[in-house]
């Protein structure tokens, strides 16, 4: 016999998923775009006129940041949107009646967003596959900081749809903060490249850690240590699920 | 053991209380009505006894578990039937109530047994593939019963469950409701529909300003109302001088003041008639238990 809470998290997850996949033209097909406009202007028309980049031509070197872009945007839309909906039609009251430790209900959330995360970072690297050639410096790297990376996001996701008032609001941090700090975190360039004083603080940026080792995975070059980088992104981690769980304990 | 116990239950929102000290206490099996104004606090006591809301102070106990102690244990108790529609406007009927039952975890192929069953007696079955924003107002609520029921609930918490269904409708799920009781199943229910108390309450509470004004057997209740307005039927127009009031129903409506403890109904037709005036029929003005609960909370539309 399956434990009820392992039947009550697979139902979450399937939901979630099944949630995503029905609209998959609105949640895993933009990705696929963004990413081959991204490397027919930068990796086609542009990149060769820049040359190499951390000692790689340069539309290998954008690749990895480019995938680690999409499932970030994936995995955090993913759970700010699902949660928001479910506040808003009010059917959280499904999960939250029900004899379900609190801490699960925020992992079935989460799960969700990894999940699209993780495929719309497959999708993406199956498009990058037909501009560059794909191969593996340390798969490990990658694939570790893969799903650390969609955790967090979707973490991140999911606080922002507690804390959300309306539907604009789910959109305006991702806007505000998400896009300049992924933009800002060597998806485009080696931070080596900025003046001293710039290349510190954008070794603040969570973001650089994340998409440094991912980078690390398929390349061999990194921005930061990678033991640093994995410390951030644990440390951020921990820290976002435990004030996800206390706000949804905390509810009215 | 009792289904439920509450003890000393107090709720803030800001600096307003909501609830100010709600004791109460129902048996395993009961069938019983919680009454209210609107704002009189029984969506908050509900919320709170099903772990939605959190309390201020005081206790809550569902058969034995503290709501505090264990919550697992306590809202696996539970099933809830809120008084909006709470649930996915894109996802069909069936994966609502199926997944209600997974996060029970209740397993898919035992939950969809179980659901045919529920689908069948509440005439679902024909929606079951469609979107529950498809659906009319009563099949709504139905879904809405139907997902509490599938978590084999020994409480069943009922927030206005047959609000906005018709009269058939309404009287289906009332039978429905016996059935779960009559197998076992304690039932807690709020409505704005007396007789919906009347027909399925054993006992009522009323509550007030955040406390429990009064309990008792429902017709305890209603028998606390000493008098009763009547609507009569006349033979003819109403005769100036008697001591009835016009009715709105028509020329040939009156209504009158009665108080069983001064006589009989049959004496006051009998004195009425003999001074001119003939009485067709005699009907309640209300339910008995709505107005007592009218005169006991001040009149205040529900």
């Amino acid at each position: 016999m399956i434990h009820p809470l392992i039947v009550a998290y697979a139902t979450m997850v399937r939901r979630e998923v099944l949630r995503f996949s029905r609209a998959w033209f609105r949640t895993l097909l933009p990705p696929m775009m963004n990413t081959w406009l991204y490397f027919l202007i930068f990796g086609s028309l542009i990149g060769p006129r820049i040359g190499t980049m951390g000692g790689c031509p340069y539309a290998s070197f954008m690749m990895p940041g480019l995938v680690m872009m999409s499932v970030i945007v994936s995995s955090y839309t993913n759970v700010a949107s699902s949660v928001y909906s479910a506040r808003f039609q009010r059917y959280i009251e499904e999960v939250l009646v029900a004899p379900v430790p609190r801490w699960l209900s925020v992992a079935g959330f989460v799960t969700g967003g990894v999940i699209r995360g993780i495929l719309v970072g497959l999708l993406v690297l199956a498009v990058a596959a037909c501009f560059v050639p794909v191969s593996f410096h340390a798969p490990l790297h990658g694939v570790l900081m893969l799903l650390l990376s969609s955790v967090l996001f979707s973490l991140g996701g999911f606080l922002n749809a507690l804390y959300a008032g309306s539907f604009d609001d789910i959109s305006v941090v991702p806007t505000l903060l998400l896009t300049p700090l992924i933009y800002l975190g060597g998806v485009f360039y080696t931070v080596d490249v900025l003046p001293p004083f710039w290349e510190s603080v954008s070794r603040l940026n969570p973001l650089l850690h994340v998409i440094s080792v991912f980078r690390y995975g398929f390349l061999g070059v990194a921005d930061a240590p990678l033991e640093l980088s994995y410390a951030v992104t644990l440390l951020l981690m921990v820290l976002l699920f435990l004030w996800a769980v206390l706000l949804i304990r905390g509810r009215r | 053991m009792n289904a439920l116990e509450i003890r000393g239950l107090r709720k803030s929102y800001g600096g307003a209380e909501v609830l100010k000290g709600v004791d109460l206490t129902i048996g395993q099996g009961e069938f019983f009505g919680l009454l209210g104004h609107n704002g009189a606090g029984k969506t908050t006591t509900l919320g709170i006894v099903s772990g939605l809301i959190r309390k201020t102070s005081g206790t809550v106990s569902v058969f034995g578990h503290s709501i505090d102690d264990a919550p697992l244990k306590a809202r696996a108790c539970i099933g809830l039937a809120s008084q909006d529609c709470t649930f996915s406007q894109f996802e069909t009927v069936e994966e609502v109530v199926l997944c209600q039952a997974g996060f029970y975890g209740i397993p898919r192929s035992r939950a969809r047994q179980e659901a045919e069953r529920i689908f069948r007696r509440l005439d679902l079955d024909r929606f079951r593939r469609q979107e529950t924003r498809e659906l009319s107002g009563g099949a709504k609520r139905r879904l809405m019963l139907a997902r509490a029921v599938i978590v084999r609930p020994r409480l069943l918490i009922l927030d206005e469950p047959t609000a906005g269904t018709d009269a058939a409708a309404r009287r289906s799920m009332w039978d429905y409701l016996r059935e779960l009781n009559a197998s076992g199943v304690t039932v807690l229910l709020t409505t704005h529909y007396f007789e919906e108390i009347e027909q399925l309450c054993g006992r009522a509470a009323i509550l007030e300003n955040g406390c429990i004004a009064d309990l008792g057997t429902v017709p305890e209740l209603s028998s606390r109302l000493g008098e009763k307005r009547l609507i009569l039927e006349l033979e003819g127009p109403l005769i100036p001088g008697l001591p009835l009031r016009p009715s709105p129903l028509g020329a040939n409506f009156a209504e009158c003041t009665y108080d069983p403890s001064s006589g009989s109904l049959t004496d006051l037709i009998v004195r009425l008639q003999s001074q001119g005036c003939t009485v067709r029929s005699v009907r309640s003005a209300a339910s008995s238990l709505e107005e007592y609960f009218l005169r006991r909370t001040g009149d205040r539309p529900l």
